[in-house]
């Protein structure tokens, strides 16, 4: 098994405070791994990007982190408690251990700002002993390593098509050479075909710089493609966690499997596909119990009444599920009890 | 095997943007020899001799990336924006007549299911406002009308919906709502741009499936505009793949994914994601999509194609027959696609 590089459990994160308080992270356990591609997978106010922005500590107000620990393990250095860490360790954490890739990052650029100066501004805050012309190199060296040419560091942002911003925030995010690069839906703006080229070059980097990945997005077909593990959140819970071949060959929770039936494929028999009945439900009034019985095909009764936790299913290796059909006390139906694929290489 | 007449047709459809004047030098930077320019002046080349038929009960899905040219060709169709080129006929004449008797048989559903509704109005209102404008319904049965429009779009109790507002309801709900107002003037045919690309995931499907019901049950002429070739695959009959405002491939839809005969096709399903796909896929062809004021000459692929040959730069390929036998076995048109590479003369080059 790899390293442990990130980890959170039992994070709780709440929009205001009081009875009104909007529970949009409930109990979120994650583990990373050094050069682990975990992705996290959810539709809207699945909690996907706030459990993102928690774990750095980045929430905008009203956010606000209520219970659960986050550490942050340094190579050759002693965990990290990040919630408890004080700004100047924040500090240093940010950007030189883990870097931030965010949505829409063709709008988070500053607009007034060329190319060299936002790639130079990290640099300039994370590495003072750099020479202006250290960091000039440095930041050419960046560009060049996502495939564009040096002579636009003198751009603005307008001036780059929506895919070279793209590779402007994933060159920006690993000028310092970071542990782990979280990524929120970075290529959904994009077409298909952009997406997978900067997806290669991600991959290549990857190999290359050893970097460890927390990609986040609505596409999960998309995930099983590139993620090693992937996390499955619905209504602020992580619901499924499994190595990615075993998530889709043999899913484990009713939320995963009726996200899966939502892809149509690209190939083989077209066959009349239903997705899920129902919506995403509203976070300020959420289902009693499981949060997803309401929508369930295989619903039992005590799913009204009693949350289920996050534990791993008989015979499950590495994997966790939080569903009351997994706790051995009932035959689990056909399409939740695939055998398991063979591990090829898995990480965990 | 006869073809019933199409409801909707377009014979190449061409449409060109001028390009206002700028005040420094610019337009001289761009100005190229007189193709055929309206006013003179540069133009942006958006859709160019796009033709397609669309039966009743057929769905024809229109598959390209941003500024290939599909929604400018469905505002064409929806007679928004007038052709610079071309014709339209509805039910083999020509669709020159007025726009609300046209609007009448065509209906448009948008992509943004928050912005295509008026906030300030209920469901009530704007299922109303169609079929009082037409004549449609006496007021005293407008809210049995309305309801059963919505029991079809699949909210029931439709009762229930009459006075919500729009921020009341979901993205898939609204969006059925915008589809209910289409079906009010009972069309006979839907062009949807995008109608599911901002829902969640899990209700995409119902929303397809909606459609499909409409075409099966209703014989409805669907034109299904999407960059999401997979989705394409699920809900249509026809498939249209746009590249750079012109057509470079159509046929029956499992043939063209299944047997791409276009390198851009190619290159498409090769970056779309594939669970299924065993090794990560080998993208022939880089770069992006070219500029539509001085798009290349001849093919407007040729320069990211992998198979490009000197015709290709010198001469537009027309539509060349791509059927194979299985493209035969499915009827309706063959399969075709705008290459050099499928006429009877070529000669493919070794990859570059």
């Amino acid at each position: 098994m790899t390293d442990l590089l990130l980890e959170a459990r039992g994070l709780c994160v709440d929009y205001g405070s009081g009875p009104g308080a909007v529970h949009a992270v409930a109990d979120a356990d994650l583990v990373l791994h050094r050069g682990e591609v975990l992705g996290l997978a959810g539709e809207s106010g699945s909690g996907k990007s706030t459990l993102a922005f928690g774990i750095t500590r980045l929430l905008r107000a009203p956010g606000v982190i209520t219970g659960g620990e986050v550490r942050f393990y340094r190579p050759g250095g002693s965990p990290v408690d990040v919630l408890e860490a004080d700004e100047p360790l924040l500090r240093v954490l940010r950007w030189s251990q883990v870097s931030l890739v965010m949505q829409s990052a063709m709008n988070a650029l500053n607009p007034v700002m060329s190319i060299r100066t936002q790639l130079t501004d990290a640099l300039r805050a994370h590495r003072p002993g750099m020479s202006a012309a250290q960091r000039r190199a440095r930041a050419a060296e960046l560009l060049d390593m996502v495939g564009i040419s040096a002579d636009r560091l003198g751009s603005f942002p307008h001036q780059l098509s929506g895919g070279m911003r793209q590779r402007v925030m994933i060159a920006m995010a690993l000028g310092l050479e970071p542990q782990v690069v979280i990524m929120d839906e970075p290529t959904t703006a994009l077409d298909v075909v952009t997406q997978r080229e900067i997806l290669e070059e991600l991959s290549a980097l990857r190999d290359r710089l050893g970097f460890a990945i927390l990609f986040i997005t609505h596409d999960l077909s998309l995930l099983i493609e590139i993620a090693d593990t992937i996390a499955v959140m619905y209504a602020g819970r992580v619901v499924e966690r499994a190595e990615a071949k075993a998530l889709f060959r043999a899913p484990r929770h009713p939320y995963t499997l009726g996200l899966l039936s939502s892809f149509p494929g690209l190939h083989g028999p077209r066959r009349r596909m239903t997705g899920i009945p129902g919506s995403p439900p509203d976070l300020r009034e959420l289902p009693s119990g499981c949060v997803f019985h309401p929508r369930c095909g295989f619903v039992l009764d005590r799913c009204a009444s009693a949350s289920p936790p996050l534990g791993p299913p008989p015979g499950g290796r590495g994997r966790v599920v939080a569903c009351w059909l997994h706790d051995g006390a009932q035959s689990v139906p056909e399409p939740l009890a695939k055998p398991e694929p063979d591990h090829i290489g898995s990480t965990l | 095997m006869t073809t019933p007449v199409p409801i909707l047709e377009a014979r190449h459809l061409t449409k060109h943007f001028a390009v206002l004047r700028s005040s420094r030098g610019a337009r001289s930077a761009l100005s190229r020899p007189a193709l055929s320019r309206p006013h003179g002046g540069t133009v942006v080349h958006a859709v160019e001799d796009v033709s397609l038929a669309l039966a009743p009960a057929q769905v024809i899905a229109v598959v390209g990336e941003s500024g290939s040219g599909k929604s400018t060709l469905a505002r064409m169709l929806a007679r928004l924006i007038s052709p610079t080129a071309g014709d339209l006929l509805l039910d083999g004449h020509a669709a020159s007549g007025a726009r609300r008797q046209y609007a009448r048989q065509v209906q448009m559903v948008l992509q943004d299911p928050f912005a295509s509704l008026n906030p300030v109005h209920d469901v009530r209102y704007h299922l109303a406002r169609p079929l009082l404008a037409h004549g449609l319904a006496p007021r005293a049965e407008l809210d049995d009308v309305i309801t059963g429009l919505l029991e079809r779009v699949a909210l029931t109790p439709g009762s229930q919906f009459l006075r919500k507002y729009p921020h009341e309801l979901s993205g898939g709900q609204r969006q059925r709502v915008a589809i209910a107002r289409a079906l009010a003037v009972r069309p006979r045919v839907l062009l949807a741009d995008e109608p599911v690309s901002m829902l969640d995931v899990s209700i995409r499907l119902g929303l397809l499936n909606l459609l499909g019901g409409l075409r099966d049950d209703d014989g409805l002429g669907i034109l299904y505009i999407t960059h999401d070739i997979a989705s394409a695959r699920y809900l249509a009959d026809q498939v249209i793949v746009m590249y750079a405002g012109q057509v470079v491939e159509s046929g029956p839809v499992e043939v063209v994914t299944d047997h791409p005969a276009h390198p851009y096709t190619q290159l498409l399903l090769s970056a779309a994601p594939d669970p299924e796909r065993g090794a990560p896929p080998v993208l022939r062809g880089r770069g992006s999509p070219p500029s539509l004021v001085s798009p290349p000459a001849g093919c407007r692929f040729h320069p990211r194609c992998p198979h490009a040959m000197a015709v290709c730069a010198e001469q537009v390929p027309p539509m060349l027959s791509a059927t194979s036998e299985e493209s035969i076995n499915k009827g309706g048109p063959g399969h075709s696609a705008a290459c050099w590479l499928h006429s009877p003369d070529a000669n493919p080059q070794k990859e570059t």
